[in-house]
């Protein structure tokens, strides 16, 4: 039985595809007068972010209510949370409130997991990101721009660049698009690889400007200052000079080379603003198509009798 | 009856019954787009929208046909039903399949639902819901290949290629050259993995 989305690695290869298909035709509904389907009418999505977010909020806000669901959000400030209630505590009021679904974000790795398999709740829970775990939906609409762009990824090289360390797109980026048949080579100074980074499915370079004319895309990923304590690096202008992309880095890139950023971008550190404004640049194309991904993942976890793609139990 | 006998009625392979051949349905679909001109009084304001998966190429074949008598290219799409059914969580979610509205939109046009076979009528009453949602046509018309009967919604073909009177627990099957080997309308009648079409 498949009820959560919890991990990129909870999805086969066939699944990934039925929510890139699913996402294909959900997009143009973007393009119409309603933008309404009746698919989840009657079910409850509950967003529950214990973390700051704008665009994955108000994505998933925005996908289930296209899909005619009704959307309960409940953020940490201002609810119970701050005044010491526990996950169980506000997981076991959700349930008597009878949500179907638990869209999820929390600071620490594995709450998602911890709510889906407590037995606390029976909503299917989709993960929106924990601590420096998983992204997977972020993983997801990165796929399907890249499939846009980039057609089948098989034999593609995707480049992931920055601070893979405190990355959960980087995680669920590199497991998935590996499940797609592409070849991911993640590009961090020493410090921001994770330890581990040598079992993972990927290649590792410290050399940005030897890697990049090969890829077909590249990902920049934001600096995650409020999860460093120490020094990761010596200063934020040796970090851009050797891990940012500016022009110069950019004129190197083959012609149909996209360049990708999950947000918020840090312009100036990671990536200079004449690339991130530049044609290669998908950054605002990847937040439109977050919303279509949403609404597969959503659709397929709830709009039938049992969903048709997700992890184990 | 057919004017070639070694493709007529009759043929089995595994219990099934051929009822249309190629050439009957090459018959029934010019009929079904002369019939729809001549209700229209021509191809003006037509659009022509097929029910995937089988109701797509045979809307395309009709509006060949139209635009072989009246020399107009009548607008083609497909409109998917699925996210309409009132069956949907019955069963795992199911795959999406295209929608493609023509770039004029449906808004005051006659727009003609195309489909293969019409029985409980229930994906029409989904089509309907769905074309709701993406404009206001002057009018809807249904065409359709097969009209096996035993409808359960207040709901009736236009244009039909064939009556075809069938018992519930026979399975009607269309194939159509481009998704499937041949053109062919077949009947199966009770065999062990029998079930409505």
């Amino acid at each position: 039985m498949k009820r959560h989305l919890l991990s990129a690695a909870d999805l086969s290869r066939d699944d990934a595809e039925l929510i890139l298909r699913t996402a294909a035709e959900l997009r143009d509904l973007a393009d119409r007068p309603i933008k309404k389907l009746p698919a989840l009418r009657g079910r409850t999505v509950v967003n529950l972010f214990f973390e700051d977010s704008t665009r994955t909020r108000i994505s998933f806000e925005a996908a289930a209510k296209r899909l005619s669901a009704d959307v309960i959000n409940f953020a940490a400030k201002g609810s119970s949370l701050s005044k010491g209630e526990s996950l169980k505590d506000t997981a076991l009021t959700l349930e008597a409130m009878g949500a179907d679904a638990v869209v999820v974000r929390h600071s620490a790795s594995g709450a998602p997991h911890r709510l889906a398999h407590s037995g606390w709740v029976r909503s299917n829970v989709v993960n929106a990101g924990d601590g420096t775990h998983e992204h997977p939906t972020q993983a997801l609409l990165d796929a399907f721009t890249m499939t846009r762009h980039l057609g089948s990824l098989d034999g593609r090289r995707i480049v992931l660049v920055g601070d893979v360390l405190h990355s959960r797109v980087a995680r669920s980026n590199a497991l998935l698009l590996r499940t797609l048949g592409a070849e991911v080579t993640l590009v961090a100074p020493p410090t921001l690889l994770p330890v581990g980074v040598d079992t993972w499915p990927v290649e590792t370079s410290y050399d940005l400007d030897a890697v990049i004319p090969k890829a077909d895309a590249v990902m920049m990923l934001r600096v995650q200052r409020e999860r460093m304590s120490g020094g990761f690096f010596p200063t934020a202008r040796e970090y851009s000079r050797r891990y940012g992309l500016d022009g110069r880095r950019m004129a190197t890139l083959q012609d149909h080379t996209i360049v990708m950023h999950p947000g918020p971008m840090v312009r100036g550190m990671e990536i200079t603003a004449d690339v991130a404004d530049s044609d290669r640049s998908v950054i605002v194309e990847q937040v439109t198509n977050g919303v279509a991904v949403r609404m597969a993942v959503l659709y397929l976890l709830l709009g039938g009798s049992e969903p048709a793609v997700g992890g184990e139990e | 009856m057919p004017a070639h006998p070694n493709t007529s009625p009759s043929e089995s392979s595994d219990g099934a019954r051929v009822v249309l051949d190629a050439g009957d349905i090459q018959r029934a679909l010019t009929r079904i787009s002369h019939e729809i001109l001549e209700r229209n009084k021509g191809a003006d304001d037509l659009v022509l929208l097929g029910i995937p998966s089988r109701g797509v190429p045979l809307a395309q074949r009709i509006a060949e046909r139209i635009a072989a008598v009246e020399g107009y290219d009548v607008p083609v799409g497909s409109l998917d039903v699925t996210m309409y059914r009132d069956d949907l969580r019955l069963k795992p979610a199911r795959a999406l399949l295209p929608t493609e509205i023509p770039p004029g939109g449906v808004d005051g046009k006659v727009v003609v639902l195309v489909d293969d076979v019409l029985f409980s009528g229930r994906t029409i009453r989904s089509a309907l819901d769905a074309l709701n949602d993406i404009g206001r046509p002057q009018a809807v018309r249904l065409a359709v290949l097969v009209d096996r009967g035993h409808r359960e919604l207040p709901i009736r073909a236009d244009f039909v290629g064939k009556n075809l009177p069938t018992s519930l627990v026979e399975r009607v099957k269309v194939t159509l050259a481009g998704i499937d080997d041949v053109d062919a309308v077949t009947i199966q009648g009770f065999t062990t993995d029998g079930g409505a079409a």
